[in-house]
């Protein structure tokens, strides 16, 4: 039995890929960088990450489909969800050692499970552009808490830039405790470890918000309350659309 | 200028607003220009869902719900004693302005109760979408709704503010509609709608030939017709909604299963709930008119002039027409495949992508997606033709059976998939 480590990031990954061309050698198991699995019997290949050898194998993704599938094997790797990394090995094998294009060749196990990784994926970064909700800070920025089920944010990103170019804006992800600042003219990555942010509901320290930020939070409140129409009270649906995970830092659910 | 004073206006007209069903922001994709603010995003997103289960796209809100006239249906009408409140135009801008910066909404949805005279009322919507446009460059969705009888000038220019504009008709037949607003007719519905058919169509020309020729109503126009108000069938509004589309270039038609707000009228039914399973089955059966390529007449006829409640409007066409099927799924061409019911857009898709490199058996299929409780009685694949298509079992005896797998097992989520930013569930 073979096991891969790598160092979790998605250049490892295409790192792997090629390593196990090169070596001769199908992983049964890839595992992150912890190495405290428990493959006893197991031998076990680490693997570092190399961006030359991860970029023809991304170039080798794109040549034998197309530079979406090989967005989408990246998109899937956000994922985060165990098992995807030998799911995206496995993937990438059936893509990269076929003469003809099998990405959309559905009875093909990796190709089916990867399509439908990717369409949860896309759903909780649409979901990420949905139920962002911005608090206006003292000093006229504005910033987001949020906790994405999938690490999707990265992807949201231009959507974010374009939409709110005039306004300088911070999405930070609570969970992976990460972010992306907004200044004008560039997004840079951020991490803070002195948020002064209620991780309860995501709701910025009182003393750095804008001083009618809460009144507009009511206002959105009392739109959301007027706005359902009691005869039509459907509260299956109400939480199928708007999961209860997401509740925390909507203010209209709050 | 907003205040504590905002607060109890905007529940008032929040709620005068609500009945109103459109909900859509999508169609148009406006980039964001100039650095100012704001894009519309061409899937139109849904922000929040209210308690009813319906997407919160936009701020939908009237300006006023003061009004002259005194309309059957509306719980705005002049004879209702309700607590009234008005917006000034400044108000409602800025309402959407921090409203959009903190991501609650992807734009306005204005309307107004009539004041004084349509034009007048019409003047105030116009100066809420140009302040937006022109004095805080403001890149998001509108959409107005147009004052019937106002004039072809104001509605010109509020279609070069707004991404869509619409007019309800409200009443599927012009004798109902006049029994119940006698102060409308469809000659007031129907000209604004043919002059902002042809202004969509003018701008489109003159933007082939230079590319910055003013935008007029990019998305659009849509309608809303109210059903269960009038004894009115599911034909003739289907006729309707397809002439509009075909005639007045619709972008949508949208159906509100008409709400007792006025219970007291007695030109009204008395309902004890609103009707939403026919409201569902119209918007199916519009569906199927847009993006299935069918034909009115084959969803409801002479015969049939109601929508069956029971099953959705596709198993019907199959059912009544059995000869058809089954359909063989690894050769039927793309429109036979969207005829099959349990097979919807997304999996004919797949199909005839997967198909090139397999031949499909049912274990793929229902990987795919289909349903195939319900697809079954009406498909062969992989050459083995599957007992108990609906030819050997009987039209009523298949209806049966789906109706019964229905009540097993039911579809949560049927009302509403509508209000989903994809599709109804049309499988
Ligand atoms: S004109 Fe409009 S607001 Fe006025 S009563 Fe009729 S439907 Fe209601």
């Amino acid at each position: 039995m073979h096991v891969f480590s790598f160092d979790n990031t998605f250049e490892g990954l295409l790192t792997l890929v090629f390593e196990s061309y090169r070596l001769k050698i199908t992983p049964d198991e890839i595992v992150g960088p912890t190495g405290s699995q428990p493959f006893l019997f197991a031998s076990t290949t680490t693997i570092t990450t190399d961006d030359a050898k991860a970029e023809r194998v991304w170039k080798g993704i794109v040549a034998h489909s197309s530079e979406e599938n090989a967005h989408r094997a990246y998109r899937v790797f956000l994922s985060e969800l165990p098992g995807v990394p030998l799911l995206l090995y496995r993937f990438i094998r059936v893509i990269i050692d076929s003469p003809t294009n099998q990405e959309t060749n559905f009875a093909e196990p990796s190709v089916l499970e990867v399509h439908k990784i990717h369409q949860k994926v896309c759903r909780e970064a649409q979901r990420t552009a949905m139920f962002v909700r911005f608090q206006k800070t003292a000093e006229g920025n504005y910033y987001a808490s949020f906790a994405p089920q999938y690490n999707v944010l990265p992807l949201c990103i231009p959507h974010f830039r374009d939409r709110f170019a005039d306004q300088q804006w911070i999405i930070y992800d609570l969970k992976r405790n990460f972010g992306f600042y907004y200044d004008l003219k560039e997004v840079t990555r951020v991490v803070f470890d002195d948020l002064k942010v209620n991780p309860q509901n995501g709701q910025l320290h009182s003393s750095i918000q804008s001083a009618d930020e809460k009144l507009f939070q009511q206002l959105w409140k009392q739109y959301f309350k007027s706005i359902a129409i009691r005869e039509r009270k459907n509260d299956k649906v109400h939480r199928q659309f708007l999961p209860r995970r997401f509740w925390k830092y909507l203010p209209e659910k709050t | 200028m907003v205040s504590e004073n905002t607060l109890e206006k905007l529940k008032v007209l929040a709620n005068a607003a609500k009945y109103d069903v459109s909900c859509a922001s999508s169609g148009t994709k406006r980039s964001n220009v100039s650095g100012g603010i704001g894009n519309a995003a061409a899937w139109g997103i849904c922000h929040s869902f209210a308690e009813d289960g319906r997407c919160i796209s936009l701020l939908k809100i009237m300006l006023t719900n003061y009004c002259i006239y005194d309309c059957a249906y509306c719980i705005n009408r002049k004879s209702n004693d309700v607590p009234r409140a008005s917006f000034s135009p400044e108000e409602i801008v800025e309402l959407t302005i921090e409203f959009y910066r903190r991501n609650y909404i992807e734009g306005l949805f204005l309307s107004s109760g009539v004041l004084k005279n349509p034009d007048f009322t019409m003047e105030r919507l116009v100066a809420v979408a140009k302040k937006l446009r022109t004095e805080h460059r403001y890149n998001g969705y509108i959409h107005l709704k147009t004052i019937p009888g106002a004039s072809q000038a104001l509605v010109h220019e509020a279609g070069l503010w707004a991404d869509r504009l619409s007019v309800n008709i409200e009443i599927p037949t012009e004798n109902n509609l006049k029994i119940l607003a006698p102060e409308k007719d469809f000659k007031s519905v129907l000209e604004p709608m043919k002059t902002i058919a042809s202004h969509i169509l003018e701008s489109k020309e003159e933007r082939q030939k230079y590319r910055k020729a003013p935008l007029f109503s990019p998305a659009g126009q849509s309608t809303q017709l109210i059903i269960g108000a009038t004894p009115d069938t599911d034909k003739t509004i289907l006729k309707l909604a397809s002439a509009l589309y075909t005639r007045r270039d619709l972008k949508r038609v949208y159906y509100s299963g008409y709400i007792p707000v006025n219970s007291y009228d007695n030109r009204l039914p008395a309902l004890s709930s609103p009707p939403l399973q026919r409201e569902h089955r119209l918007y199916q059966a519009d569906w199927l008119l847009r993006f299935y390529g069918f034909k009115t007449d084959e969803i409801v006829n002479d015969e049939n002039p109601n929508l069956d409640l029971e099953l959705d409007p596709k198993v019907m066409y199959a059912l009544r027409n059995p000869w058809l099927f089954p359909i063989d799924v690894n050769k039927a061409d793309p429109q036979m495949l969207l005829r099959i019911p349990g097979i919807g857009t997304r999996s004919v898709q797949l199909i005839l992508l997967a198909r090139k490199h397999t031949r499909l058996n049912a274990s793929h299929l229902q990987k795919m997606g289909v349903v195939m409780k319900r697809a079954r009685y009406f498909i062969t694949c992989n050459e083995l033709p599957m007992r108990g298509s609906v030819q050997d079992l009987k039209p009523e005896v298949v209806r049966q059976l789906l109706v019964e797998k229905q009540t097993l097992a039911p579809d949560g989520a049927v009302q509403l998939n509508l209000f989903q930013p994809t599709m109804p569930a049309l499988r």
